[in-house]
């Protein structure tokens, strides 16, 4: 089959296509108009399942059978009924927490039939059916702890990165903005907050290493050696090898180590890749010049990839799940808040751009 | 009985056709209506069963009080319409 992407944006999802000449089509468009805020396909199926955020009439899920032929629309993951006169307020502006989803943010694939969904304000979700019954993580939410979470670039916490661990799905691992690192081994029956070696500038004095206050932008693991985690993060760049207990900053990533995504090779757990930005008032290329950063040795040393980006100057900002690598570890693909596209065919030493054109990127990734 | 319909809007999401249906209380009637049009609860209220803050109720051309418990007491022959709250230009 040939290669696939799908691109969620402000206006719709996108399909583009690899075709035969090596060029790249749009393949497909659904939900035009409508905001998609995340999309999975699982692996080796033809089941996708595509997020929206209507606003006025809330979030809802479309999943379709059938590779994208035909949709219909699934239950959304909704929260319990919140307890008369349980107190439960956002700890910086003293807000009532919504007990509502108000953004899917996150979704993946767990073990046969298993599907995750982190959302705003701060729940996860599993269901065991394929999506057709979501039940709220209860251990989680009710830890006393969740309630210190902070909202990050939205007005509540949230739940970005799922990590299932491939060698044992009761082992997940978790990425909240703002909320630090969260592990269950038993499938969420239980929860350990971790993530020594982190830090949070931000913080007031003293509290920069709190795990509780650290705000991960995004955390990926590799799949075939998924004890190594990387994150890019409010505050830096970091990397962990074991699981996300412990982790170690690398300061001086050249030309800046703010941004949001970030993508690790499927194998090879010391290539990864990032699209810095200048942190973190700004949020746009560094001296307006779009550049990949890619380390082929565990963080040791930085490449600027720019081969086929802007020459120009360039204001696209690329959010945390905008960036992926295809099941091959060759073709990685990213979009920008402006809308653009673009793909690479040889691990991002060069760079093709797609579109120019299409709404505001929210989420890409490859299919299979 | 209650009228009750829905705006345009919301038909190429999900079907809501006007419907007559007896309540009352808001509450009512909407829980009437969802027993035979399951998909539209989640476009109009949230998971704790209030109004969505971007959507309005409109019982006899004015705005329901009860936003949350859906109490706005409804007498016979009453009309409700439910609307996007436009916010923004």
């Amino acid at each position: 089959m040939a290669l696939r992407l799908l691109v969620g944006t402000r206006k719709g999802l996108f399909r583009i296509e690899r075709t035969g000449e090596g060029g790249w089509d749009l393949a497909g468009a659904w939900f035009l108009g409508d905001p998609v805020s995340a999309v999975l396909c699982e692996p080796g199926a033809q089941r996708i399942h595509a997020a929206l955020d209507l606003g006025h009439f809330g979030v809802k899920l479309r999943r379709s059978e059938d590779g994208g032929g035909t949709w219909s629309e699934a239950p959304v993951p909704t929260f319990p009924p919140k307890p008369e006169g349980f107190e439960d307020k956002d700890p910086m502006r003293g807000l009532d927490l919504p007990w509502t989803t108000r953004l899917i943010w996150s979704l993946e694939a767990g073990g046969p039939g298993e599907l995750w969904c982190g959302v705003i304000p701060g729940g996860l979700f599993r269901s065991l059916d394929g999506g057709e019954t979501w039940a709220l993580i209860r251990p989680l939410w009710d830890d006393p702890r969740r309630q210190k979470w902070m909202g990050g670039g939205y007005d509540f916490a949230g739940i970005h990165s799922i990590l299932v661990d491939p060698r044992d799905p009761g082992h997940v691992t978790l990425g909240v903005s703002v909320g630090g690192v969260w592990t269950t081994r038993d499938a969420g029956a239980s929860w350990r907050l971790i993530g020594t070696g982190l830090r949070n500038a931000y913080m007031p004095p003293g509290m920069e290493g709190d795990p509780l206050s650290q705000d991960p932008h995004r955390i990926v693991h590799c799949p075939s050696a998924p004890d190594r985690l990387w994150m890019q993060h409010h505050n830096g760049i970091f990397l962990s090898d074991d699981t996300g207990e412990s982790w170690r900053e690398l300061t001086e990533v050249p030309p800046s180590s703010f941004g949001f995504a970030v993508a690790v090779h499927p194998r090879d757990p010391d290539t990864a890749w990032f699209v810095p930005a200048t942190k973190d008032e700004q949020r746009i290329p560094v001296d307006a010049r779009l550049v990949v950063t890619r380390t082929r040795d565990g963080g040791g040393s930085f490449e600027l990839l720019s081969r086929g980006l802007p020459a120009g100057p360039a204001y696209d900002l690329v959010y945390r799940h905008a960036l992926a690598i295809a099941a091959d570890g060759q073709h990685l693909a990213f979009g920008s808040t402006t809308g653009s596209l673009w793909v690479s065919e040889d691990q991002g030493d060069t760079w093709q751009t797609l579109s120019n054109h299409l709404p505001p990127i929210a989420c890409v990734r490859f299919e299979g | 009985m209650t009228t009750l319909s829905f705006t345009p809007n919301l038909r190429r999401h999900v079907a809501t056709p006007d419907a007559v249906v007896q309540g009352a209380t808001v509450g009512q009637v909407l829980e009437r209506y969802f027993e035979v049009n399951p998909r539209v609860r989640g476009y109009v209220l949230d998971d704790q069963g209030a109004v969505r803050p971007h959507v309005a109720i409109f019982l006899n051309r004015e705005p329901i009080r009860d936003r949350s418990r859906l109490s706005d007491l409804v007498a016979d022959d009453a009309e409700i319409f439910v609307v996007q709250a436009l916010t923004g230009g």
